[in-house]
């Protein structure tokens, strides 16, 4: 029932703000189809937390510890973003960036998109999976080229065609998937592509098949969290396309193209019985680290700076699944959790910091803080948050990470320590400018939505220290049904 | 007829057809002609599914059959037609490594592809095992197409050219994907096409011109960016 509220929520959502048009209360709307998502998303945690997991519609459907809690997480940043976006777009329709009908189309997807994130989390089929994550970069393309400029419609024909190829990669994974599926438990047809079923007997499938699977699994979703090396699409995406969108795509859809990963390696760990997977998660993920972090420097955008620091805390989250085992599984769930609520909040303030001075280019926006004490804090913290200073969440994930890794995989530690200190520097250098100094800002005729940025980094704060104990529970269930190490 | 059934035979000369086309999208220049060859491909692929439908019995493959003709062969090359006219966009640019240079890369690319496919190959109990190869062979020789062509629309033909092969190799080693997400698969596709439609529309409406090279600011440190 809550599933069926869940998933039905966005897309009614979707139609209803697609037909209805550009209408004065649309973003109203659009926060109360949100609304109406996370309270659904709610229940339907509680539930399972209450009952262990749960198989609905000829199971294909399944959610257990693990997906569930990203389900909570991406309806609650759905819904904030939803918040932010109303006066953010209206200040972008006044300042002649978008037109009625952009917004339009810009509603009824941002509804779409959440939904097809949502049937990606929850679905158990690996074949609907693959369905729900190829929607999702659809239903976003056109987002990204909203504004219409040369600079948004490259980046929209990068994420298209990197994203394509990418996924057509998954495809063929999981077409290898099925084939070694068909071959262990016989021609069963729809529920060959089961993940409960496959998890079942995923002792008895093909390795070698399995190997080969992972490999294109791992690049094609890989490709959708911004892994590198197939990583190009996502600064450009996150910086051309109109901030809300950025918000949600770096907080959530990174985390759900994880999400997939981290199911497909569950399997073929499973078969293959040895460290493989692990080491090309690793591998993958320490690449993503270093090469962000060098890359940092060179940017001269607000939005593409933060959307490298996401290829980076991609990369770490990949790192620590590589890792395995119930510590560095723990760490990385949490580390998913604290990097969304902070980097959506991060977007937030920034969005409106370029919104006030006019530009995305940091040379140009400087001096927040006197104008708006709230946006300039809200910068500051949020980068400091994600920097990984110690009150915030995000420090108590990446020191669990890296003293796991100390132990586990000594060689790599001086590696991420140095990646840190190297992204502190440049992130660091570059927003203390901008936050202080004289002004160069200018007022809004919308007064922006800051509550957005101050309960996800109040969350984020409370997060680093002090869990709750239920939720420290639900964590480390996530993090045994994943397994490894 | 030495052993080898009929149907089988045909269904051999179809993946054979299926890599020839790969190859002759790879020489093509003229738009117009890379979707006509697409549209071959998709009744190819449409032969080589009934063929296998007959042969297996397999109901759900007929129902697969009706979706690459819809589809492939029929609503797809229409739309990319019209896309063709409306846009005036007949000549792809030279490619960026010439054409018998492609080929060369193409015949790498086909030994690879059968060598990945071995161990597959091997393990498959479907009558046609030996297609796999061909299937990951046409799936790389799209892959090299998207890499090697200029203009947008030749990378979209490369796109779908891979798509076919996907689903050939699905065909080949499992008799098709559960048709649940036969039909998820088919649906992206469509949407896919559409999208790049308006995106079309959009790129022309911003360059005059659908060549890829205007869509190369984007540098690592960032282009010059427009002001708000």
């Amino acid at each position: 029932m809550e599933l069926l509220i869940l998933l039905a929520a966005p897309l009614t959502g979707a139609l209803t703000l697609g037909l209805l048009g550009a209408r004065r209360f649309a973003p109203e709307l659009n926060v109360g189809f949100s609304v109406v998502t996370f309270l659904a998303a709610g229940a339907l945690a509680v539930r399972v937390v209450a009952e262990g997991h749960l198989v609905v519609a000829h199971e294909q459907f399944f959610i257990d510890a693990f997906n569930v809690f990203l389900v909570a997480l991406t309806a609650f940043v759905g819904l904030t973003t939803a918040i932010f976006s109303r006066p953010y777009m209206r200040v972008e329709m006044e300042h002649g960036r978008v037109r009625a009908a952009q917004l339009r189309l810009y509603h009824s997807m941002y509804q779409l998109f959440m939904s097809t994130m949502l049937v990606a989390l929850t679905t158990n089929n690996m074949g609907l999976l693959w369905v729900a994550m190829e929607a999702a970069t659809l239903s976003t393309v056109l987002l990204v080229t909203l504004y219409r400029t040369p600079a948004s419609l490259e980046a929209g024909w990068k994420y298209f065609i990197l994203c394509g190829v990418g996924i057509a990669q998954a495809l063929f994974g999981t077409i290898l998937l099925y084939f070694a599926a068909e071959h262990a438990i016989g021609a069963e047809g729809v529920s060959a592509l089961l993940w409960t079923h496959l998890n079942s007997v995923k002792g008895q499938l093909e390795p070698a098949v399995l190997g080969l699977a992972f490999v294109f699994l791992l690049v094609g979703y890989g490709t959708k969290a911004g892994l590198a090396p197939l990583h190009n699409w996502l600064p450009d995406a996150h910086a051309e396309g109109p901030t809300p969108i950025s918000a949600v795509l770096s907080g959530l859809l990174l985390n759900v193209a994880i999400y997939a990963v981290v199911r497909c390696k569950i399997l073929v760990e499973g078969s293959l019985h040895s460290a493989l997977p692990s080491k090309m998660l690793m591998g993958f993920g320490l690449l993503s680290v270093v090469l962000a972090v060098f890359l940092l420097w060179r940017q001269r955008d607000i939005k593409r700076l933060f959307a490298y620091s996401s290829i980076e805390h991609m990369g770490i989250i990949t790192f620590a699944f590589g890792m395995g085992g119930p510590v560095a599984n723990f760490a990385a769930l949490l580390h998913m959790t604290v990097h969304s609520l902070t980097k959506s909040a991060i977007f937030f303030a920034a969005g409106h910091a370029a919104q006030k001075a006019g530009s995305q280019l940091m040379d140009q926006i400087r001096g927040l803080i006197t104008l708006s004490p709230t946006i300039g804090w809200g910068l500051m913290m949020g980068s400091l948050a994600i920097l990984g200073l110690p009150p915030f969440g995000v420090f108590a994930s990446e020191f669990l990470i890296l003293t796991t890794a100390m132990r586990e995989q000594p060689w790599a530690t001086p590696i991420l320590l140095a990646a840190l200190g190297v992204a502190f520097a440049a992130i660091f250098g570059r927003v203390q400018p901008m936050v202080f100094g004289e002004t160069t800002a200018k007022r809004l005729p919308h007064p922006p939505a800051l509550l957005p940025v101050f309960v996800h980094l109040a969350l984020v704060l409370g997060l680093g220290l002090y869990i709750p104990p239920y939720l420290a529970d639900w964590y480390r269930a996530a993090a045994r049904l994943i397994g490894g190490g | 007829m030495s052993g080898v059934p009929l149907t089988l035979q045909l269904l051999n000369f179809c993946a054979a057809l299926l890599l020839l086309l790969s190859f002759a999208m790879l020489s093509q220049r003229r738009v117009v002609n890379l979707v006509n060859l697409l549209a071959v491909q998709g009744s190819v692929l449409l032969l080589a599914t009934l063929l296998l439908a007959v042969r297996t019995g397999q109901h759900h493959l007929y129902l697969s059959a009706g979706l690459t003709l819809g589809l492939k062969v029929i609503l797809l090359p229409t739309l990319l037609h019209r896309l063709i006219r409306r846009l005036g966009v007949y000549w792809d640019a030279e490619p960026l490594l010439n054409i018998s240079g492609t080929m060369l890369v193409g015949v790498l690319v086909v030994v690879f592809a059968f060598g990945l496919a071995q161990p597959i190959s091997q393990l498959a109990s479907t009558a046609t095992r030996n297609a796999i190869g061909i299937a990951v062979a046409v799936v790389l020789l799209s892959f090299l197409m998207m890499i090697t062509r200029r203009k947008a629309m030749s990378q979209v033909v490369g796109f779908l050219s891979m798509e076919n092969g996907l689903f050939f190799g699905a065909m080949s080693a499992t008799y098709g994907m559960p048709m649940i997400v036969e039909f998820g698969v088919a649906l992206d596709v469509l949407v896919a096409v559409l999208v790049l439609g308006i995106f079309f529309f959009q790129i022309r409406e911003q360059f005059d011109s659908l060549d890829l090279h205007h869509l190369e600011a984007l540098k690592e440190e960032g282009a010059p960016r427009r002001e708000t």
